[in-house]
């Protein structure tokens, strides 16, 4: 991805508002691509809206074993790790839904007896909306991970854009790792909650790890105590920008609307936190 | 024991909030927490002992012995997470690596073994009560397998309560589909947003494959009715049934922060979870004889 200026949205709590800084950092930006990588609940494209321009399917090789080549000496069920094979009443039977697609049976297999194929777990689609290109990966419900979404999004979206915005997934385990592995900077999103602020540590700490630069947008305030302001100032967490809860947003984002299309002070806000975080790559 | 697990597929639409006032109103002596990746039940429900903590051992990763790597690059070829890149030598990325052992099956030179790793803790709490949480470790997978030994520890503890409470993950994933096994009832906790209610669409897919009952509330229901109306008759289009709903309460955040829940507070949103534990308990023991 060549891409100017790549800018991560995470948050470790889930609904402090990601997408919404997100998909309005996007809209603000000049010649953006959006990339949502929150596979299991992706909802950028209800802000970004537009149809769908095209769609790659992604898939993951899965074991087939065949039976007449099988002797049943079990090396593959004794090898996998992920316990995704077992023999039972004389036959190799694959559990497809923890597969983890490492290919290992394959090479143990000594009668050349496992084949692949592709099982399809999901899909990208490509929207355009105004000014930004809306990449959505999407997990089939009832697949596990949606890991390799998310690197297929990063490898195959095509460069030349100013800015990259990349919406990822709540949490802090690996699956957000690789969203944010190209990232030049992490915009942590938190809201005023012990919740939030514990959460926030844990990205934060993530942030630190791939030793990236990052700031705090602090979101749904409310002029009480906030834990999540509490925490940035004792740990050096830049506070980019602060968002106060009000019904007029809640609207807005209730009914899949940018505000930056509807707000001129929120739009003038969201343009200097666009330009605070450019100022903070550069340094 | 029977077993309720709340879902909500989008985050942040009051899982937490709604587990915790469970909790007190039943007076549940099991409950546990199984969003591991950002877990924050313990915060609202006070402790006074110290939990019993365990390591949580993930599959152990692998390890290239540079003294005996031959640079034949049959492992980075083979892997197929990308978890092993060659700098200066043949390095393992311990995040990316899942244990699989294809590289050491590769590998000619036998310079390859597995080690073990911590990828997350446990912590078991006993007041009388059993609440059994977990942190993975940041940056680590297999946090379904530790789903699973969260719910182990609730279980194995607490054999004699007659409910317990599992405040679950966001999300429709491997950890979400661990907690999902095994239980009785999942009320899914949606929002009236235009995202709460396309989550909770792919949520109620996800469970579709378990013999769990699940049923539907939404939580600060009054910003936006319209959105309210359209996720009931979602639910009666589609024989889901619907719970309650929760007012917004502008206090509950400040509740949260002095580590409250709903119930601890006398008012319309206590009131509303007091009907939707009621209306869930009866969908519990419908067809228990």
């Amino acid at each position: 991805m060549d891409t100017n200026l790549k800018i991560a949205v995470l948050s470790g709590k889930g609904g402090t508002g990601k997408t919404f800084v997100a998909s309005n950092l996007a809209k603000i930006a000049n010649r953006a691509v959006y990339l949502d990588c929150d596979v299991e609940e992706p909802n950028g494209h209800l802000f970004l809206k537009g149809p769908v321009l095209e769609a790659f399917d992604v898939d993951l090789p899965m074991p087939e074993v065949n039976l007449d080549l099988c002797d049943n000496c079990r090396k593959c069920v004794d090898f996998c790790a992920f316990n995704a094979l077992a023999l039972i009443s004389g036959r190799v039977k694959v559990f497809d839904k923890i597969c983890h697609s490492c290919g290992g049976c394959k090479v143990i297999c000594p009668q050349n007896a496992i084949e692949e194929y592709n099982k399809n777990i999901g899909k990208i689609e490509r929207r355009h909306y105004d000014n930004v290109d809306v990449y959505t990966g999407i997990l089939n419900p009832g697949e596990e991970s949606g890991t390799s979404i998310i690197k297929k999004m990063m490898t195959t979206i095509p460069s030349g854009y100013e800015t990259a915005i990349i919406d990822s997934p709540p949490g802090s385990a690996c699956i957000v790792m690789d969203s944010i592995e190209d990232a030049d900077y992490c915009v942590l999103v938190a809201e005023p909650t012990t919740f939030g602020a514990h959460n926030l540590r844990m990205v934060h700490e993530l942030t630190k790890v791939f030793n990236k630069p990052c700031g705090a947008v602090l979101n749904k305030t409310n002029g009480e105590e906030d834990p999540s302001r509490i925490y940035c100032m004792d740990n050096n967490v830049p506070i980019l920008l602060d968002i106060p809860w009000r019904k007029d947003i809640s609207d807005y984002i209730a009914e899949g609307s940018l505000v930056v299309e509807k707000d001129k002070e929120l739009s003038e806000s969201f343009a200097a936190l666009l330009e605070r975080i450019s100022q903070e790559v550069q340094k | 024991m029977k077993k309720i697990l709340i879902l909500s597929g989008k985050g942040g639409t009051g899982k937490t909030t709604l587990s915790s006032s469970l909790i007190r109103l039943l007076d549940a002596k099991a409950y546990a927490d199984c969003d591991v990746d950002a877990p924050n039940l313990h915060l609202v429900m006070e402790e006074e002992n110290e939990p019993l903590k365990s390591d949580f051992l993930g599959l152990p990763a692998a390890y290239i012995d540079p003294a005996k790597c031959i640079s034949c690059d049959l492992c980075r070829q083979n892997c197929r997470f990308d978890a092993i890149t060659n700098i200066n030598g043949y390095i393992v990325n311990d995040h990316a690596c899942e244990g699989c052992k294809v590289c050491t099956l590769v590998c000619p030179s036998d310079a390859i073994e597995m080690v073990p790793r911590v990828i997350g803790h446990l912590s078991l709490y006993k007041n009388g009560h059993v609440f059994s949480t977990a942190e993975l470790k940041m940056g680590s997978g297999n946090s379904g397998l530790l789903v699973t030994e969260v719910k182990k520890h609730l279980y194995v503890n607490s054999k004699n309560a007659d409910i317990a409470i599992i405040d679950g993950s966001p999300g429709i994933g491997c950890p979400v589909i661990a907690s999902i096994s095994g239980v009785d009832l999942v009320i899914l906790v949606s929002e009236p947003t235009i995202s709460g209610f396309n989550d909770m669409e792919r949520i109620i897919k996800t469970s579709e494959g378990f013999p769990a009952k699940v049923a539907v509330c939404v939580n600060k229901f009054d910003l936006h009715l319209e959105n309210t109306e359209k996720i009931i008759s979602y639910c009666s289009e589609n024989g889901i049934p619907f719970v309650g709903t929760i007012p917004f309460d502008k206090d509950a955040s400040s509740l949260i922060n002095q580590g409250k829940t709903l119930a601890d507070k006398d008012g319309p949103a206590r009131d509303s979870i007091i009907k939707i534990m009621e209306r869930s308990m009866k969908i519990l023991n419908e067809g228990d004889n």
